[in-house]
């Protein structure tokens, strides 16, 4: 034994005095475990809860929009958006450039930015990156940065459709044309969901959906990709060789009101959201007015047949090619003679078609042309449309009668300008306008007398034969009609001299008509300005390649032999 | 009072077992105690493969470190008491000479001076106090006319203040506080008197504000933080706060294994160190966390029968030196962790991820078993 076995005399009660402490101690561990745990629980459950579990909103996916084949024309693909706390961040160069070399961005935009938002707790580094390239920014687990999911908008054929289709916001929220329109129906609801989440606030789990993200709905356009391409680039071949402000096309399907293209020409990439301005973004076919000029004639010529005073084949004296009316000269280019009603048409004699609209009801013309819907919305919806002007005036003074017949004194839209003339196509039935594919058949309401609608639209096949004012827009094996019209542009002071808008509208195939198409081109500077010239052979471009599109036979079997 | 006439002794010892020698008794293992230590080592592993994140290569770390501590363990339980008398002066000048090393030339861990890298494995001196105090306390008293005069306890208190200064001064003030307690714990179980313990209480009472005004910032953050831990949520206050919410909300069952969100998710700090208890809390309720605490009442307990049962002042001292030290240990991290004592970050024993600490407290109980398995046989 140890040493010389010394008795030990320490005091034994000192032992179970320390005993008894220790099982004191413990029972105060014990008790304070009771009181945090069962006491205490409700109120640091909660605040456990308030630190891990969040409330997120799920973006919901964005409907598509398609063409009338499902061709798509807007299509949602997820992306994810990075962000930084930086209140987290360690805001040192290694994690500044390892960033910076994967998204693509200068190290000291980031760190500019990062010192801008120091007392922030949220800012964005990069928006909507693909997938593949957050991935790699992920792998790199820095701390404070953080990954948003979210959708992004794409436009397949940018430029083609951009002004009708419009487009949405970074927040893919519609702010143009049909993204717009019918952002509600596209847009979804978003979802919520309940997340856990760790200290750096990354999303550990998903505890429960509160709400689901319900997907947006698909949208059937009733817009053709085929005929859209053709007439989009037919457009800008013609605006630019004329060298032309801007110009627009509208096809239209005669038995259904549905708008088959409507392109404008100059456009932009929708993709791109930096090149986005407000010229290039109006969608011009309903947002820009013209005066129509001599399409007009076509619905004074329907409103003289209709008056039952002439026929087609009336004769009228149109020498010495020109008139007074009421103090106001009317001109024609030259002295046509004695023309009947359809060469009046034929020729676009502003003599004739004067001295026919002076002999008829004065507010019957104006009734007519407020019938086809001129000076109203057509009811496409479109945001931004607008309805042109069509005044009433309670005494029609003749000069005010005259320049209405042919076509001055009113404004149009091109979109207006393809309804009116598809009411003439549909034996006078006007059927509601629309950029959504129908579904069952459209339900017309007849405007206009069958058999006069008939007539004219036989008179304005001679518009595009020898002797009229658009042989250019002729297409082989099919009988078309159609009517010119030039106007000038009014400016700041009245019409200005040398800026004209060319305009063509042409029906096809005259015995059966199908398609209208109405082609305005602004401010053609490459000297042509007749829309005989300059827009009749856009017509012919989109109205032939409509037609071999929607297979529809041709019924002008005698065409080589009359050209 | 005799041995014999010790009524602990008569409950847990009958007549009969006294001279009959087991295998185990041979082998120098005290049964009660290494499945003590067996079932808390497994329960801690349990609890650190969830607060570890799940990671079997860091489970495994541990195991290793388990496995030498337990060779150390049984080997030291081979050594006869007689061996740590002659040797505790020895042991005793060694820690403290280490203590100064640190001060000199030891790493810097987490904004203090506590580590010794000798090549292999670093350590830290500190830890071999916390044996080498009571031993070398147990070993002066052993031939003093017990209990001490008051120039013994001077004597003892200078023996205790050096080391306990030295570490205050690394800063550590946790483990300085821890190797202050298991001296006078020694020197209490000695049998020195109540008046003078009073009067030191109140000498200690009177030094306090010197205290304060010497202690470092963090050290008084530390304590103004555990007086009021909303004073500082984000910053010192956090650790309690977040340990707090974890235990809380772990509930009478706990979330259940490796479902501790408070862990898992980063939010409690030292989650697989001196925070391991708030883990258990939260995944296993307070069942789970009264069971480990029965365990370590249980191994308090059984060291200081052994304690008791001891037949000489050093081995009785030092028996229920250790003991305490073990038990304050765990009080001091336990209480930490619960918020009823300040942050000092001391590990719990056993159970927390890393490497000295664990290796003293498996050294000293290889002494208590070295103590309990080299009786002298009472013969009558």
């Amino acid at each position: 034994m140890i040493g010389d076995g010394t008795q030990y005399k320490c005091a034994w009660w000192r032992f179970y005095f320390v005993i008894i402490a220790i099982g004191l101690l413990i029972t105060a561990l014990f008790g304070r475990m009771v009181q945090l745990s069962i006491v205490q629980r409700p109120f640091l459950m909660q605040q456990g809860d308030a630190r891990t579990l969040r409330t997120i909103s799920m973006p919901a996916l964005r409907g598509m929009v398609t063409d009338r084949q499902g061709y798509p024309l807007a299509i949602t693909t997820p992306v994810t958006s990075i962000w930084i706390n930086p209140q987290e961040f360690v805001s040192n160069e290694t994690n500044i450039q390892r960033v910076a070399k994967i998204i693509h961005e200068k190290p000291s935009i980031i760190r500019k930015r990062l010192a801008h938002n120091k007392n922030k707790e949220f800012i964005y580094i990069k928006r909507q990156l693909p997938p593949r390239q957050t991935d790699k920014v992920k792998a790199l687990k820095i701390p404070g940065v953080h990954f948003l999911p979210e959708y992004r908008r794409y436009y397949p054929d940018g430029a083609v459709f951009a002004q009708a289709m419009g487009f949405t916001n970074i927040d893919d929220k519609g702010q143009e044309g049909i993204e717009l329109e019918f952002d509600r129906w596209l847009a979804g609801k978003p979802g919520k969901e309940r997340v856990l989440k760790d200290r750096l606030g990354h999303v550990v789990a998903v505890m429960d959906t509160i709400q689901k993200a319900e997907p947006g709905h698909k949208l059937q356009l009733s817009l053709d990709h085929h005929i859209q391409f053709l007439a989009y680039g037919a457009l800008k071949k013609a605006v630019r060789e004329n060298k032309a402000q801007s110009g627009s096309v509208v096809v239209m399907d005669v038995h259904s009101g549905e708008v088959l293209a409507m392109a404008n020409y100059p456009s932009f990439n929708p993709n791109i959201r930096p090149k986005r301005s407000g010229s290039q973004y109006r969608n011009r076919a309903v947002t820009d007015v013209f005066e129509p000029g001599s399409t007009v004639k076509a619905f004074s010529v329907a409103n003289a047949l209709m008056s039952g005073k002439y026929t087609p084949h009336t004769k009228i004296n149109t020498s010495p090619g020109w008139m007074m009316v009421a103090g106001n000269t009317v001109r024609d280019h030259r002295d046509y003679g004695t023309l009947d009603v359809m060469s009046i048409l034929q020729r676009s004699s502003n003599v004739g078609i004067t001295k026919i609209t002076l002999d008829t009801k004065p507010d019957s013309l104006w009734q007519l042309l407020h019938t086809v819907g001129l000076g109203e919305r057509t009811g496409s919806g479109f945001p931004g449309e607008v309805s042109g002007s069509l005044y009433h005036h309670r005494i029609w003074a003749p000069f005010t009668l005259a320049t209405l017949s042919f076509g001055y004194g009113l404004s149009v839209t091109s979109l207006q300008l393809a309804e009116a003339y598809s009411i003439i196509a549909a034996d006078g039935v006007k059927y509601p306008v629309t950029l959504v594919k129908r579904t069952g058949d459209a339900q017309g309401k007849s405007v206009m007398n069958p058999k006069v609608a008939r007539q004219v639209l036989s008179m304005m096949e001679s518009v595009l034969q020898k002797g009229g004012t658009a042989t250019r827009a002729k297409i082989p094996g099919y009988k078309v009609s159609g009517k010119t019209g030039t106007s000038r542009i009014v400016g700041p002071h009245g019409y200005e001299k040398n800026h004209h808008i060319a305009i063509f509208v042409g029906v096809a195939p005259a015995s059966d008509p199908q398609l209208v198409v109405a082609v305005d081109i602004k401010d053609p500077k490459a000297g042509k300005f007749y829309g005989g010239l300059v827009a009749a052979p856009v017509f012919k471009t989109v109205m032939g390649g409509a037609l071999r599109v929607l297979d529809i036979p041709p019924d002008d079997f005698g065409a080589e032999a009359r050209v | 009072m005799k041995l014999e006439q010790n009524p602990w002794f008569s409950i847990v010892t009958k007549p009969e077992q006294i001279n009959q020698q087991t295998l185990w008794q041979k082998m120098h293992v005290d049964v009660p105690l290494l499945f003590g230590i067996t079932l808390l080592t497994a329960i801690g592993l349990i609890i650190l493969y969830s607060a570890g994140g799940k990671d079997m290569h860091f489970l495994m770390r541990q195991v290793g470190r388990f496995a030498l501590a337990y060779g150390i363990m049984f080997g030291l339980a081979q050594v006869p008491p007689s061996s740590f008398y002659r040797w505790a002066p020895w042991i005793f000048g060694f820690g403290t000479i280490m203590l100064i090393a640190v001060l000199i030339i030891g790493d810097i861990g987490k904004g203090a001076q506590r580590w010794l890298d000798i090549g292999i494995i670093r350590f830290q001196p500190s830890e071999i106090l916390k044996v080498a105090i009571p031993m070398f306390i147990a070993w002066f008293l052993h031939d003093k006319v017990l209990p001490p005069s008051f120039s013994v306890i001077l004597i003892c208190a200078a023996i205790i203040g050096v080391p306990v200064l030295l570490t205050a001064k690394q800063p550590d003030l946790g483990t300085a506080l821890m190797l202050a307690f298991t001296g006078i714990s020694v020197l209490f179980l000695s049998g020195f008197s109540w008046r003078l313990m009073i009067l030191m209480a109140a000498a200690i009472g009177g030094v306090l504000p010197l205290v304060w005004s010497h202690m470092h910032d963090y050290q008084r953050q530390r304590v103004l933080t555990f007086l009021n831990p909303e004073r500082d949520p984000l910053g010192a206050g956090y650790h309690i706060i977040q340990s707090k919410i974890a235990i809380g909300s772990g509930g009478t069952f706990g979330k259940g294994w490796l479902n501790g969100t408070q862990s898992h998710l980063h939010f409690l700090p030292e989650h697989a160190t001196d925070f391991i208890f708030a883990v258990a809390g939260e995944e296993f309720g307070i069942i789970g966390a009264c069971i480990i605490l029965a365990v370590y009442l249980f191994i308090v307990l059984r060291g200081m029968y052994i304690a008791i049962r001891a037949q000489d002042t050093f081995t009785r001292l030092l028996a229920g030196g250790i003991s305490l030290t073990f038990f304050f240990s765990i009080f001091v991290n336990i209480g930490m962790v619960i918020g009823i004592l300040p942050v000092v970050g001391l590990p719990l024993p056993l159970i927390s991820y890393g490497g000295t600490s664990m290796l003293t407290v498996m050294a000293s109980f290889g002494i208590l078993m070295s103590i309990q398995t080299h009786r002298k046989l009472v013969s009558k």
